[in-house]
C-alpha cells in the first residue's frame, strides 16, 4: 500500500515534530533487545540517521520505499543491515532494528487520536514493512558475500605442497575434497612437479574426514596427470576407517602405492630412489 | 611442409615438437624417425612435448605409433615435458597414452633410458651366468 501525498506529508510533520522522543524510544527499544551488545551512543547515533533519512525521504513526498526519493533511506538500511551482519548480529535483531519505530510510532499516535490516524498508521506501518523486508534482504546479502569470501579463502590456504626430501614432494590434504578444490590441488601440484623437478609426489590424506567415490575420483585422476608427466604418486596417511570405506565401496587403487602413513611413504619413495638410511645400513651390516 | 628434426645425443635420439602437428608432418616423423633408428643404431628415443599446448587424441595415437614403431626397432621412447594442463586435459578425456613411458623433463628421460638399459644389460648377464653354470 503506497503513501498518498498528504500521508507522507503528515509524517514528517509527525517525525520532525517529535524527533527526540522517537529517536530516545527507538534506541530503547532496540537496546532491549540487543541486550547491550552495542553501545547507547552507537545505537542513537543510527536512530538518528535514519530518523533524518526517512524526514527527507517523507518531505519530499516519499509513496514507496522503492520509488526514487527512497534513495537515500536504502542506502541507509543497507549500511545498518551490514554492519549488523559483520557484527555477528543475527536475522531477528537486525530486523528489530528497524520493526521498533513501529512501536516508537504507535505510542506517539495513539495521543492524538482522530479518524484518519488509524488509515495514516496501516500506511505507515506498511512503509516500515517495507523497510523491514529490505533489511532483511541487505542482511542476507552481506552475508552470503562473507561465506563465498571465506570460501575462496579457504581455498587458497588448504593446499600447500611441500618438499619433503630432493625429488619428493608431498600435498597433506585438509578438509573435504569438493571438485572445485581438487582440481586446485591437482593444478598446483603438477605445477610443483614441473617446477621442482620431482619424479615423486606423495598425497597425504590424514586430513580428509571422508573417502567416497567421488573424491577417490579426484585422487586417481591427479595420479593418472602425474603419471603422464613422468612423476609417480603415493597415496598416504590412510586410516583403518577410510581403508573400510574403501573397500566397502569398491573403489580400486589399482597399482598406485598406497601406504599408511607419511613416513612410510617417505621410506618406500627413498628406498626407491636409493638413498640408504642408516638404520638399513646398520640391519644389513649385522 | 614442416618438418620436425631429430638429433642425436650419443645413443639417444631426441625429437623436440615445436609445431602444430598435421597428419603430413606426422607421418613424416614416423618415417624419418624409423630411417634414424635403423640407421644410427640408437636403443633410445625422447620425444619432447614441453611446447605442445595441446595434445588431442590425434597426437595422442601419434605418440603411441611412434612408441609402437620404436620397439619393434628395438629402441626405448620416452615422452617428456607433458604440460599439468595438457595432462589434466587427458585424464579428463579418458585417453592414459597406454605403452608410452614419461619423464618430468629431458634429463630424466636420459636417466630413465640409460636405467632401463643397464637392467636388461643385468639380465643378459645373469642369463649367461646361469647358462654356463648349467652347462659346467
Amino acid at each position: 500500500m503506497a503513501l498518498s501525498a498528504e500521508q507522507s506529508g503528515r509524517l514528517a510533520g509527525l517525525l520532525t515534530e517529535h524527533a527526540d522522543r522517537l529517536t530516545e524510544r527507538w534506541t530503547e527499544i532496540v537496546a532491549g533487545s540487543l541486550r547491550g551488545r552495542l553501545s547507547q551512543a552507537e545505537l542513537s547515533r543510527q536512530a538518528r540517521e535514519l530518523h533524518r533519512s526517512m524526514v527527507d525521504a517523507a518531505r519530499q513526498g516519499l509513496a514507496d520505499l522503492a520509488d526514487q526519493h527512497g534513495g537515500e533511506l536504502r542506502a541507509v538500511l543497507a549500511e545498518l543491515s551490514t554492519s549488523r551482519a559483520r557484527q555477528g548480529f543475527s536475522a531477528t535483531e537486525t530486523a528489530i532494528s528497524v520493526f521498533a519505530l513501529k512501536d516508537a510510532l504507535l505510542e506517539l499516535m495513539e495521543e492524538g487520536r482522530d479518524a484518519g490516524t488509524l488509515r495514516d498508521f496501516v500506511a505507515y506501518s506498511a512503509l516500515i514493512d517495507q523497510m523491514g523486508l529490505f533489511t532483511f534482504e541487505s542482511f542476507v546479502r552481506t552475508r552470503e558475500g562473507l561465506i563465498a569470501d571465506q570460501a575462496e579463502q579457504l581455498l587458497e590456504l588448504s593446499t600447500p605442497v611441500v618438499k619433503l626430501w630432493e625429488g619428493v614432494v608431498a600435498v597433506p590434504l585438509v578438509g573435504t575434497l569438493d571438485s572445485a578444490r581438487a582440481q586446485v590441488v591437482m593444478e598446483r601440484l603438477l605445477q610443483t612437479l614441473v617446477d621442482t623437478g620431482s619424479p615423486y609426489a606423495i598425497i597425504d590424506i590424514t586430513g580428509v574426514p571422508a573417502v567416497d567415490t567421488q573424491v577417490a575420483q579426484h585422487i586417481l585422476k591427479t595420479v593418472v596427470a602425474a603419471r603422464l608427466m613422468g612423476a609417480d604418486c603415493i597415496i598416504s596417511g590412510i586410516r583403518p576407517q577410510i581403508a573400510q570405506t574403501i573397500v566397502a565401496l569398491g573403489i580400486e587403487f589399482g597399482d598406485i602405492a598406497t601406504k599408511a602413513s607419511l613416513a612410510d611413504a617417505l621410506r618406500h619413495v627413498l628406498r626407491l630412489t636409493g638413498v640408504e638410511t642408516t638404520s638399513r645400513r646398520a640391519r644389513r651390516e649385522s | 611442409m614442416e618438418r620436425v628434426p631429430i638429433l642425436k645425443i650419443g645413443d639417444i635420439l631426441l625429437v623436440s615438437i615445436q609445431v602444430d602437428m598435421s597428419d603430413q608432418t606426422a607421418i613424416q616423423l614416423q618415417e624419418d624417425l624409423a630411417e634414424r633408428i635403423v640407421a644410427t643404431g640408437c636403443h633410445g628415443v625422447i620425444i619432447d612435448i614441453t611446447a605442445l599446448d595441446i595434445v588431442d587424441s590425434f597426437v595422442g595415437r601419434m605418440l603411441s605409433t611412434i612408441a609402437s614403431i620404436s620397439k619393434v626397432l628395438d629402441a626405448e621412447t620416452v615422452v617428456v615435458g607433458m604440460r599439468p594442463a595438457v595432462a589434466i586435459t587427458l585424464v579428463e578425456l579418458g585417453l592414459s597414452l597406454n605403452g608410452i613411458r614419461t619423464a618430468l623433463n629431458v634429463e630424466r628421460g636420459m636417466e630413465l633410458i640409460a636405467a632401463s638399459r643397464s637392467d636388461e644389460w643385468d639380465e643378459a648377464d645373469v642369463d649367461e651366468d646361469a647358462e654356463t653354470t648349467a652347462t659346467s
